[in-house]
C-alpha cells in the first residue's frame, strides 16, 4: 500500500509549520535519509527526511503552504510495483488521524526559542490522552491577568509591556551588563548558540566574547572559576544549562560560594548569581527533572530566588546581580515562553526576600513560588466557583523567606496550603508549616497541607509523569480539606 | 611484616616502570580483513541501527516519543566494530545517545523502541526513557543522562571485574564534550593506578551540542587525554567498521591481560542535530554532506560487498527488507503496547 508521509513535529511544542520547499519532485525515487522537503517553524528551518524507500507518487501539500498541522499527510510514497493509480488505496487525510496521535510537548534543553503551552502546570504537560490544540505562539498570556493584585513595588500608572519570562531575564542581564563592567555571563552554549534555551540571546553580539563566555561541559570547574572570580570582586552570572547539572557543581556552590564570607571573617564573599532552568520540564525523565528549591534553601550563606512572573524575573534578577552575596536563581523552562506585564521603567529592581500577594482573599492562604504558582492560579478559579475566596502568596524568594507576609495572611484566613513540585520530605512547604505552627499555632483552624511532587524519581512514561507531579485537583482537594468543605 | 616490605619506598621505586617504557601514542592497527559472513553481519547490524534511528525520529515527529531523543545516525560503525572485539561477559556503558549501543548488545528492538515511547514493554518498563535504559541480561549498564557520569560508573564496573578476577572488560563510551568533565580524569587515574580492565571509547563526533571540539578543548587529540595517567591511546577511523574492529580487539586484549585501561578515540560524525529539535546551524550543510557521501560506514561495507561479488543488489535489497520489517515490528509494538500501570509509580524505588 502507498505510504503517507506526514507533517512531522520537530519540537515537542510544534503543532503546525510552513512547508517551504520540496526537494524531490513527483516521480523521483527516494531512499531513507534523503531530505525530501524543508519546513519552517517559528524557530528554525528544518529538513524532512524520508524514512521509507520508494517513489514520490504525489505531493499533497504544495510548497509554500503555511500553517500545515502536524501529522497531516503531505505526500504519498509509492513502493515497488505501485503506481499513482494505487494512491486512492491509502487512507485519505483525516483530522482524526492527527488527533489520535499522542502529542508530546514542551520545550527541550537543546532547543531554540520555543514557547511552551499557554498554561503551565498540568496542561502544559499534555500527555497521550490530551492531544494538543494550542498554537505554538511565542507569546502566551499567563492566566488570569485581571486578578493579579497590584504590586506595591510598581508605581501606580506605570506603563506595562507584555514580555515573556525569557525576554525579561535577558533584558535584566543586558541592563546590568551595561551598567556594570564587572558583570559577565558564563556557561555552556551561552554565547555562540545564544543559550540552550535562548535566554542569553543577543548578549554575545552586544557584549562580546570577553563578557559572554562559552564554557566546556565542566560544571564543577566553571562554578569554581566563577566563585574565584567573584572573590576577587567580579560579578559573574553562571548559567547552568539546567539545575540538574549544577549537582556536578554543588560543592563549589555550598562549600565555596556560600561559606567564604563567614570563613574569612567578613573579608571577602562571592557576589555571584547561579541561574538556569530548575525543576521538571516534560518527559525528560528522572535525571533531568528535579526541583532544587528546598535543597539550596537549606544553606546559610545563600539567597534563593524562584520567580513566577516576567516582572519578578526581571526585577529580581537585576537585584540578584547587584546583591553582594551568592544568589541561586531558579527559573523554569515551562515558564520561559509565558508572557506577563512588565513595567516600563529605566531601572526596575525588586527586593529579594519579599513575597508578593498575587491575589487577596479571606478564606484560605495558598503559598507557592515559580511554576508552583500555575497550580495555585488555576485552582483559585475553581475555588472561586465553589465560593471559596483564596489568598495567593507568591513567595518569589525562598531564602530568606518572608514570614511576615505569610503570618499576616494566615492570621487573617486561619488556613494554609503550600504548593511545590519538589519532593515531599523536607520540602519548602514543610519548613513553612513548621514555622507557622510555632509562630501562629493559635491562629490555625486546620492542619497545614503541603502539596508536593510525589515521593518518587520522575518517571518517563507520560501517564506516570502526570501522576508524579502535583495537580490542580490536588490543590483544590487540599483547600477543601482545610476549609472543611468535605 | 609483609606489609612493611610492600610499602617500603625502595620497593615502590623498583616497581615503577621507567618513563621510557611508556608509550602514550599508539598507532591504530591495520583495519581487519572481514570475511563475507563478517561483512554481511556488520552490514545488517549497522543497517538495523540506522533504520531504527530513522524510525525513532519519525515516531518523535508524530509525538509518540517525548522529551529528548538523540540519534546515533552516522556513528554506527563504532558500536558495531567494538562489539566484534568483545566477548561474552564484557560490559558496555554509555551516555544518552544510546540506542545503537543497545542494539549492538543484541537487545530486543521492541524493548528499546517501547522504552522510547514510554510503554510497559520497554526495557525500563517505560520509566527510564530514551536516555535511561539498561539490560542486566545483555550486560548493558545504561543509558545515562548526566554528561560524564558513566565514565566513573564504567570504571567501577571494571573495578568489580578485577575484584572478582572474572576476565571481563567494561567498554565505557563517552563523547568529545564529556571528555572535559573532571570525573573523567579522576577515573583515569584510579583505573591506571589499579590496572582496571576498562576500555575508554571516546566518540569524537566533533561537536558537543553546538560546540565544536576546537571551541571547547585545549587538547583536541583525545587519544592523548590519558597520557599523564600513563594510559595509552590511539585514534581510530570510526567510520570504518574494519578499523574499529581491529582497534577493539587490540584494546580488549590490552585491558584483559592486566595492563590496565586504554583509550580509543573514534573519529566519527553525527549526521543529525544533537537531538531532534536542534537545527544544527553551527555547521555547514557541505560538511555534513561530505561525511555522508564520502565516509558513510554502511555504504563502505555495501560497496565492498558488491565489488567482491559477495552480494548482489538483489540480496542486499532482501536484507534491507528484513531489517525494515524488524524495525516496523518494533515500532508497531511500541505504539500499541500499553503504558505502565499506575501502580508502577511507586515500585523500584527501594528494595
Ligand atoms: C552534566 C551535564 N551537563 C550538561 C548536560 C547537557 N548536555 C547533554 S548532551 C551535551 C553535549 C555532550 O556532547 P558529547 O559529550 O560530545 O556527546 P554527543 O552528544 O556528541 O554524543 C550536553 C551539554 C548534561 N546532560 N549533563
Ligand atoms: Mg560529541
Amino acid at each position: 500500500m502507498p505510504i503517507e508521509i506526514l507533517m512531522p513535529a520537530l519540537s515537542p511544542t510544534m503543532e503546525e509549520g510552513n512547508l517551504s520547499k520540496w526537494l524531490k519532485n513527483e516521480g523521483d525515487s527516494v531512499a531513507p535519509g534523503d531530505v525530501i522537503a524543508e519546513i519552517e517553524t517559528d524557530k528554525a528551518t528544518m529538513e524532512v527526511e524520508a524514512v521509507d524507500e520508494g517513489t514520490l507518487g504525489k505531493i499533497l501539500i504544495a510548497a509554500g503552504t503555511e500553517g500545515v498541522k502536524v501529522n497531516t499527510p503531505i505526500a504519498v510514497l509509492l513502493q515497488d510495483g505501485e503506481s499513482a493509480g494505487d494512491i486512492g488505496s491509502s487512507k485519505p487525510p483525516s483530522s482524526e488521524d492527527a488527533a489520535a496521535s499522542p502529542v508530546a510537548n514542551v520545550d527541550k534543553e537543546d532547543k531554540a526559542t520555543v514557547s511552551s503551552a499557554g498554561d503551565a502546570g498540568e496542561k502544559a504537560r499534555r500527555s497521550t490522552d490530551e492531544p494538543s490544540s494550542q498554537a505554538d505562539n511565542t507569546k502566551v498570556p499567563a492566566t488570569p491577568k485581571a486578578e493579579v493584585a497590584a504590586d506595591p513595588d510598581i508605581p501606580a500608572g506605570t506603563e506595562m509591556v507584555a514580555t515573556t519570562v525569557r525576554e525579561a531575564l535577558r533584558d535584566a542581564m543586558a541592563e546590568e551588563m551595561r551598567r556594570d563592567q564587572d558583570v559577565f555571563v558564563m556557561g555552556e552554549e551561552v554565547a555562540e548558540y545564544q543559550g540552550a534555551y535562548k535566554i542569553t540571546q543577543g548578549l554575545l553580539q552586544e557584549f562580546g566574547p570577553q563578557r559572554v563566555v562559552d564554557t566546556p561541559i565542566t560544571e564543577h570547574g566553571f562554578a569554581g572559576v566563577g566563585v574565584g572570580a567573584a572573590m576577587s570582586g567580579l560579578k559573574p552570572i553562571v548559567e547552568f544549562m539546567t539545575f540538574n547539572f549544577a549537582m556536578q557543581a554543588i560543592d563549589q556552590i555550598v562549600n565555596s560560594a556560600a561559606k567564604t564570607l563567614y570563613m574569612s571573617g567578613g573579608q571577602m564573599g562571592a557576589p555571584i548569581v547561579f541561574r538556569g532552568p530548575n525543576g521538571a520540564a516534560a518527559r525528560v525523565g528522572a535525571q533531568h527533572s528535579q526541583d532544587y528549591a528546598a535543597w539550596y534553601s537549606h544553606i546559610p550563606g545563600l539567597k534563593v530566588v524562584q520567580p513566577y512572573t516576567a516582572a519578578d524575573a526581571k526585577g529580581l534578577l537585576k537585584a540578584a546581580i547587584r546583591d553582594p552575596n551568592p544568589v541561586i536563581f531558579l527559573e523554569n523552562e515551562i515558564l520561559y515562553g509565558q508572557s506577563f506585564d512588565v513595567p516600563k521603567l529605566d531601572d526596575f529592581v525588586l527586593p529579594i526576600g519579599k513575597a508578593r500577594i498575587h491575589k487577596q482573599g479571606k478564606d484560605v492562604t495558598i503559598v507557592s513560588a515559580g511554576i508552583g504558582m500555575t497550580y495555585a492560579v488555576k485552582a483559585e478559579l475553581e475555588l472561586r466557583e465553589m465560593g471559596i475566596d483564596a489568598e495567593i502568596i507568591d513567595l518569589r524568594t525562598i531564602r530568606p523567606l518572608d514570614f511576615d507576609t505569610i503570618l499576616a495572611s494566615v492570621k487573617k484566613t486561619n488556613r494554609l496550603v503550600t504548593i511545590e513540585e519538589g519532593f515531599p520530605q523536607n520540602s519548602v512547604g514543610d519548613h513553612i508549616a513548621s514555622q507557622v505552627m510555632q509562630r501562629a499555632f493559635d491562629y490555625l483552624d486546620a492542619p497545614v497541607i503541603t502539596v508536593c511532587g510525589k515521593d518518587v524519581p520522575m518517571p518517563y512514561a507520560a501517564n506516570l509523569e502526570k501522576l508524579a507531579l502535583p495537580s490542580v485537583a490536588d490543590v483544590v482537594e487540599a483547600v477543601k480539606t482545610v476549609t472543611y468543605r468535605g | 611484616m609483609a606489609t612493611a616490605a610492600r610499602t617500603s619506598p625502595a620497593k615502590a621505586k623498583a616497581d615503577a616502570k621507567p618513563d621510557t617504557q611508556f608509550r602514550g601514542t599508539l598507532e591504530a592497527p591495520q583495519p581487519a580483513t572481514l570475511s563475507k559472513e563478517q561483512e554481511l553481519s556488520a552490514y545488517k547490524h549497522m543497517l538495523l541501527i540506522r533504520r531504527f534511528e530513522e524510525k525513532a525520529g519519525q515516531l518523535y515527529g508524530m509525538g509518540f516519543i517525548g522529551g529528548f531523543c538523540h540519534l546515533y545516525i552516522g556513528q554506527e560503525a563504532v558500536v558495531t566494530g567494538m562489539k566484534l572485539g568483545m566477548r561474552e561477559g564484557d560490559q558496555m556503558i554509555t551516555a544518552y545517545r544510546d540506542h545503537g549501543h543497545m542494539l549492538a548488545m543484541d537487545m530486543d528492538p521492541r524493548g528499546v523502541m517501547a522504552e522510547l515511547t514510554g510503554r510497559r514493554g520497554g526495557y525500563s518498563k517505560g520509566k527510564g526513557g530514551s536516555m535511561h535504559m539498561f539490560s542486566k541480561e545483555n550486560k548493558f549498564y545504561g543509558g545515562h543522562g548526566i554528561v560524564g557520569a558513566q565514565v566513573s560508573l564504567g570504571t567501577g564496573l571494571a573495578f568489580a571485574n578485577k575484584y572478582r578476577n572474572d576476565g571481563s572488560v567494561c567498554v565505557t563510551y563517552f563523547g568529545d564534550g564529556a571528555a572535559n568533565q573532571g570525573q573523567v580524569y579522576e577515573s583515569f587515574n584510579m583505573a591506571s593506578l589499579w590496572k582496571l580492565p576498562v576500555v575508554y571509547v571516546i566518540e569524537n563526533n566533533r561537536y558537543a551540542m553546538g560546540t565544536s571540539v576546537t571551541r571547547s578543548s585545549a587538547e583536541t587529540v583525545f587519544s592523548q587525554r590519558g597520557v599523564s595517567f600513563r594510559i595509552p591511546g590511539m585514534q581510530v577511523d570510526g567510520m570504518d567498521v574494519r578499523a574499529v574492529k581491529s582497534a577493539s580487539e587490540y584494546a580488549l586484549e590490552h585491558a584483559r591481560s592486566g595492563q590496565g585501561p586504554i583509550i580509543l578515540e573514534m573519529q566519527t560524525y553525527r549526521y543529525r542535530g544533537h537531538s531532534m529539535s536542534d537545527p544544527a546551524k553551527y555547521r555547514s550543510k557541505d560538511e555534513v554532506q561530505k561525511m555522508r557521501s564520502e565516509h558513510d560506514p554502511i555504504e563502505q561495507v555495501k560497496n565492498r560487498m558488491i565489488e567482491q561479488g559477495w552480494a548482489s543488489e538483489e540480496e542486499l535489497k532482501t536484507i534491507d527488507k528484513d531489517v525494515r520489517d524488524v524495525v516496523a515490528d518494533s515500532a508497531d509494538f511500541a505504539q500499541t503496547d500499553p503504558e505502565p500501570d499506575a501502580s508502577e509509580l511507586y515500585t523500584d524505588i527501594l528494595l
